[in-house]
């Protein structure tokens, strides 16, 4: 039996959700706030909490200096473009270490589980070499290439496949169906749930990626939104007002999609333990 | 029409020592019902798996029809196999997981439907046709999986235990629905389990394996009554028919407390295969062992004294656990006699259907 905690362990459990919730969420209202301030309001000392008069107008002034248009499309394709192609080539990968004998499948899985150790900047020059040779850089591709295939979606897709019964590709076999057909007719759609995680998992990390759109796309109209927003903070000045501005109105679609697939999103992270 | 030979098959799995299925020799007719039966890794499965592809064969040669299937692919066998597991596609309904074989196959979608439909009736699935697996009962899928056989209409029948995941009662239900099956379908039958009733009420032949090697291969009839070696005499039958250690001398057996006459022929055989002043195995089964008068009366010779140490009343019978002279053997009796624990009963053996094995070989003597 599971005891209940005492009333002094409630109110700790709690006090600490709530400073956790807190942390959370005050940067965000703060940039919120901040939105709508004056740039002296912005950068006042004592700082001033709420503005004086929210100030719409920064909101116009980044949507009129900005192609929001563009970075909305661009990182559209871009998370689109990764969630599609590392759904499929991870759970290709996937089902052959979980459910085929092949030679060299332990080295190929310990090469995959190697990657994921080290850290993904050591492979951004590769990359950027890889994207200029194939003439795609400054592209919205560009922006998909080095996402189409994830050690981590290996690792986890193959877990999914694990605890799929063998004897439903046998089966299968008996059945008629050839090796593409049993992975893309039977296993595949069963491993739903592990997709959905993935593809969740794929397109927060897609989202916020920052450091290979700024590399990859020079011209603001092939730019994601994080990199687009970048621009905004100047080498010396800051227009903290408007930047704020900016960065809500690039949040705007992931809220709307969290809004839409909360479940997943949710099941998601417990699936994959990420942060 | 397909008969099935199997000729020297061997199989030895990679990384393995020693084989899984040491020559094994059958030849299977066509409408035939025959059933491997054994404890759990004698090759029973594996068997079944060559016949199926899902195996390499090692060694020997494999005929469906009369062609060697050694290297074609399951598809291409023309057969239908039932898993313990039922293995039917959790995401697909019972139409779709009895349909996707056909769809393959690129049969058209009229016939599918009519197959299926057909199949389902057959099996007791109409009202089902449009659930999931996870919304059947145990009962109800193992049904689906032999639907998904049956639609196929092929050539041989595999089933591997398919009736082991089935509560009691159930499974003596669809054991008869099987039987069933096989008389509609008139389909050469292959069927693996490790329960010797399920091998006894189903087969027209039984296949007894130990340890990757052929014990015998006979009607259901034939291996009960005349079991080839002690392996086999033990393993068909339950209760186990009782075997005991004795010694042979001059047409009378003694030892462990046993002694009692031989038969005339058995006499003859033993004394002919020079077993006189040797060790045997003596075999009894326990329905051979009678407690009533008659049968006392009957062979005064064969008749010892016992103590009954556990009574089991299974309703028409009853099963006795009983101490021959410090051998615990087990008789079954009519429970109408009412014999308690405890009790001191005189019991004959009836000599005639006593089996003798070698000591060493465990062969049986003839």
């Amino acid at each position: 039996m599971i005891k209940e905690p005492s009333n002094k362990a409630k109110f700790f459990i709690q006090l600490t959700l709530i400073i956790g919730a807190l942390a959370m969420i005050i940067p965000f209202l703060w940039m919120l706030l901040t939105s709508g301030k004056t740039q002296a309001e912005s950068t006042a000392i004592p700082p001033q909490i709420f503005p004086e008069k929210f100030q719409w107008k920064n909101y116009s002034n980044v949507w009129d200096a900005l192609p929001f248009v563009s970075f909305y499309w661009n990182t559209g394709v871009m998370i689109a473009g990764r969630v599609l192609f590392s759904t499929l080539f991870s759970a290709m990968a996937a089902f052959a270490v979980a459910k085929l004998e092949f030679p060299g499948k332990n080295i190929f899985f310990m090469l995959v589980l190697t990657q994921m150790m080290i850290p993904a900047q050591i492979f951004i020059t590769p990359q950027y070499l890889l994207v200029q040779k194939l003439g795609l850089l400054d592209t919205t591709i560009a922006l998909i290439i080095p996402g189409i295939v994830s050690a981590f979606g290996t690792f986890l897709l193959r877990q999914f496949f694990l605890q799929l019964p063998d004897d439903m590709m046998e089966a299968a076999k008996i059945d008629g169906a050839n090796i593409g057909q049993i992975f893309f007719k039977v296993y595949l759609p069963l491993a739903r749930s592990g997709l959905v995680s993935l593809s969740v998992f794929t397109a927060l990390f897609a989202y916020k990626d920052l450091m290979w759109p700024l590399i990859a796309n020079i011209s603001q109209d092939k730019m994601s939104l994080s990199a687009g927003i970048t621009t905004l903070q100047g080498q010396f000045t800051t227009n903290y007002p408007e930047l704020m501005a900016g960065s809500v109105i690039s949040i705007i679609p992931m809220v709307i999609l969290y809004i839409i697939f909360q479940k997943q999103f949710i099941e998601g992270i417990a699936n994959t333990g990420g942060k | 029409m397909a008969e099935i030979k199997l000729e020297h098959i061997h199989k030895r799995y990679d990384n393995a020592e020693n084989y899984a299925v040491t020559d094994f020799n059958l030849d299977i007719e066509d409408n035939e019902f025959i059933v491997f039966v054994g404890p759990s890794g004698c090759g029973k499965s594996t068997t079944l798996r060559m016949i199926a592809g899902l195996e390499e064969v090692t060694e020997g040669e494999l005929y469906i029809g009369q062609d060697v299937v050694n290297d074609v692919a399951p598809k291409d066998r023309d057969i239908a196999m039932v898993f313990q597991n039922y293995a039917l596609y959790p995401h697909m309904t019972v139409f779709d997981n009895m349909a996707f074989g056909l769809k393959l196959r690129k049969m058209p979608k009229d016939e599918i439907k009519e197959r299926v439909d057909h199949a389902a009736e057959m099996l007791g699935l109409s009202d089902l046709l449009d659930r999931k697996p996870a919304a059947l009962s145990g009962g109800q899928r193992q049904r689906v999986a032999l639907g998904r056989a049956v639609v196929r209409s092929p050539k041989v029948f595999l089933m591997d235990e398919p009736l082991s995941n089935l509560d009691a009662k159930l499974r003596v239900h669809m054991r008869t629905e099987i039987a069933k099956l096989h008389e509609e379908l008139k389909t050469t039958m292959i069927y693996v389990t490790h329960d010797q009733t399920e091998a006894m009420t189903l087969a027209d032949r039984i296949v007894i394996m130990d340890a990757g090697v052929i014990q015998q291969v006979g009607t259901p009839f034939d291996v009960y009554n005349s079991p080839n070696n002690a392996f086999v005499a033990s393993f068909i039958g339950s209760p186990a028919m009782n075997l005991n250690e004795v010694t042979y001398s001059n047409g009378r057996i003694t030892g462990q407390g046993i002694d009692l006459a031989v038969s005339e022929p058995t006499k003859k055989a033993l004394d002919k295969n020079g077993y006189e002043g040797k060790k045997v195995i003596f075999g009894i089964r326990p329905e051979d062992i009678h407690s009533e008068q008659i049968a006392l009366e009957a062979s005064p010779e064969s008749v010892m004294e016992t103590n009954i140490t556990v009574a089991e009343l299974t309703g028409a019978e009853s099963i006795l656990y009983i101490d021959v002279g410090g051998t615990e053997m087990v008789a079954v009796v009519d429970a109408r006699d009412y014999h308690q624990a405890g009790e001191t009963m005189e019991v004959a053996f009836n000599m005639n259907k006593a089996h003798f094995f070698d000591v060493e070989t465990e062969e049986v003597i003839r």
